[in-house]
């Protein structure tokens, strides 16, 4: 067996073929073998997995029950903006780099409790902005298909992680596409849940009416059951819905004749690259081959999506970051003489270039006498985005389009430019702001064999029907099986 | 209005963000700012009259609890990643605010 889907991983383990501790053991030589030209992770668990992993398999002997937990015994990587009890969680930014939080996120109570075995913590944009990775305080990470590319962003790592088969599952979190964009660009399944659908408590806050988390997998039907596993309420975060979790297996029944899928096709008019854009009509064609009925749908505010997004993200952003202030945690300027001078050096040393440019971003458009003009202009705006997929989902299902406008590009090529990079989010920011769960499945690849991606966008609360369509389209199609070139197959165990 | 932003801009804002830019970085950041909000200009020709502004994108206002009091963060763990504590007065310190 290899390490390629969680549901195969528990499997074995539950009837007993492999250990949790020989599972465990195959991941980090996967990740000793292969991260070193990645870096993937920021930093591997490798000792406290392993002990996890030797109290599962202590607990299965004692108790077989104890194997059915839905994720006994699989590895997992996290974001490191994930906050997980003594394990280092530095959001990728000097300013945390040695913070090491006294509790776990809920979302990784409920993976320690599923019985995933967490491997270790994946490399980042600083503070989750970025679309690349690259603004990382602790280097890049490669792309798995092409080495001089970017993995996307800002969950690089972890898409990284699991293209590169390090481990079958990982989770990220997706303020403007920080889940589907680097899915999309490393050939995997990534899904961003509905606003509210997963507890944040314990994420470390970028834009708070934004944050969503979610899993990052090699199958749609992992994606569901890591979904399964970490959606529901959370007395420890409001912002966290108390409507009934779905059964998402049972959604999976591969059938989607007469479900209506609609394309904005006005949205791709310029931009898009012509290989992603061939990839996603031929993505079209076979779901309409399958089944479903595609009609065209008009999404007029979008083209406002890009602007609207970065000024409320980034006025959130400058809230959220004014906590790292050099006093309870985190980096302190070494330096200054006053309260003040620590508060001003230590904020300038901890960041990085791109957090600076987003708390001055979000502070100017916060300040008095701008507030109206952009923050409350932008909310306004994104009301309107919200309503037009709100028209659109009455009489559609889904609503597809591409991930990404382009594949994977090359490492640098975008960093001088915050605004080019910003663009390419193009097709991922409304469905942030819309508060709508999407996915990105993998459905092409490119002449020189980069990843091409779909995503699919349903109404709210309805990852059922998303993860359905995308299950039918991944077991009709064969993309979601390829593997990088430079990964093969690792085999566990005996 | 919006529009002619100025390295005295980066100046104020910085100082409303608590961040001490260097020379470097204020020449650096005042342009790329400069870009961003030319470019943000076009939300202005949206006709938002009489539109609410959207802060929760479901449109709920989050799930309420009970007021019930419950154990937080032991103290010394909440000192235990401060730059600088006084960990036998419970207290986190910070450099004279006072001269």
């Amino acid at each position: 067996m290899t390490l390629d889907t969680a549901a195969e991983i528990r499997t074995a383990v539950r009837q007993g073929q492999v250990s949790a501790v020989e599972v465990c053991e195959a991941a980090l030589a996967r990740v000793r073998a292969t991260d070193g030209a990645l870096h993937a992770f920021h930093a591997v668990a490798a000792e406290q997995a392993l002990a996890s992993a030797a109290a599962l398999d202590a607990e299965r002997r004692s108790d077989p029950e104890a194997a059915d937990r839905p994720l006994f015994g699989v590895p997992v990587a996290l974001k490191d903006n994930f906050c997980t009890r003594e394990i280092r969680t530095t959001a990728c930014s000097k300013i945390l780099e040695h913070y090491t939080p006294p509790y776990d996120a809920t979302v990784v109570e409920r993976l320690r409790a599923a019985g995933a075995v967490i491997i270790g913590k994946t490399n980042c944009d600083e503070f989750a902005m970025g679309s690349s990775t690259e603004n990382s305080a602790f280097g890049v990470t490669r792309n798995p298909w092409a080495l001089d590319r970017t993995p996307g962003g800002s969950s690089g790592g972890s898409a990284a992680a699991v293209a590169a088969r390090m481990v079958p599952l990982a989770f990220g979190s997706d303020t403007g596409g920080s889940i589907r964009q680097p899915a999309a660009l490393c050939g995997v399944v990534g899904l961003k849940p509905t606003y509210g659908r997963v507890s944040r408590y314990g994420l470390l806050a970028f834009a708070s009416s934004l944050d969503q988390i979610g899993p990052i997998a090699t199958t749609v039907a992992d994606a569901a059951l890591a979904l399964q596993v970490i959606a529901g309420a959370d007395p420890r975060d409001a912002t966290c819905v108390t409507t009934a979790v779905d059964d998402y297996a049972a959604a999976l029944t591969g059938e989607i004749r007469g479900m209506r899928v609609g394309v904005p096709w006005a949205l791709m008019r310029d931009g898009v690259d012509a290989e992603i854009r061939t990839a996603f009509e031929r993505a079209i064609d076979t779901l309409r081959e399958q089944g479903a009925t595609i009609v065209e749908i008009d999404l007029p505010h979008s083209a406002q999506a890009i602007p609207v997004y970065y000024l409320i993200a980034n006025a959130e952003a400058s809230s959220n970051l004014a906590r790292y202030d050099g006093v309870r945690y985190g980096y302190r300027t070494p330096d200054a003489q006053t309260l003040s001078e620590m508060y001003d050096r230590t904020r300038d040393r901890g960041f990085g270039a791109e957090v600076k440019r987003r708390i001055l971003l979000g502070t100017y458009v916060l300040s008095a006498g701008y507030y109206d003009a952009y923050y409350l202009k932008a909310q306004q705006v994104r009301t309107l985005i919200r309503r037009d997929y709100e028209t659109a989902l009455q009489s559609v299902d889904l609503v597809a389009m591409p991930t990404s406008p382009t594949p994977a590009f090359t490492l640098g090529e975008r960093t001088n430019d915050p605004l080019q990079m910003y663009l390419a989010d193009v097709f991922t920011v409304a469905v942030n702001l819309a508060g709508l769960p999407g996915i990105s499945i993998p459905c092409g690849f490119t002449a020189n064999r980069l990843p091409c991606s779909l995503q699919l966008i349903g109404r709210a609360m309805d990852e059922a029907t998303v993860l359905r369509a995308a299950d039918a389209f991944e077991r009709a199609t064969t993309f979601a099986r390829e593997r990088p070139a430079s990964v093969e197959g690792e085999t566990i165990g005996r | 209005m919006p529009g002619d932003f100025t390295r005295a801009d980066v100046e104020r804002i910085a100082r409303l963000a608590r961040l001490e830019l260097t020379e470097q970085e204020k020449a650096l950041i005042t342009p790329q700012l400069s870009n961003f909000l030319a470019y943000a200009e076009q939300v202005q020709t949206v006709d938002t009259s009489g539109v609410p502004p959207t802060s929760h994108p479901l449109g709920t206002l989050g799930a309420w609890r009970e007021d019930t009091p419950r154990p937080s963060l032991p103290r010394d763990q909440a000192l235990s990643q401060a730059p600088e504590a006084d960990r036998s007065a419970g207290l986190f310190k910070v450099p004279r605010v006072l001269g």
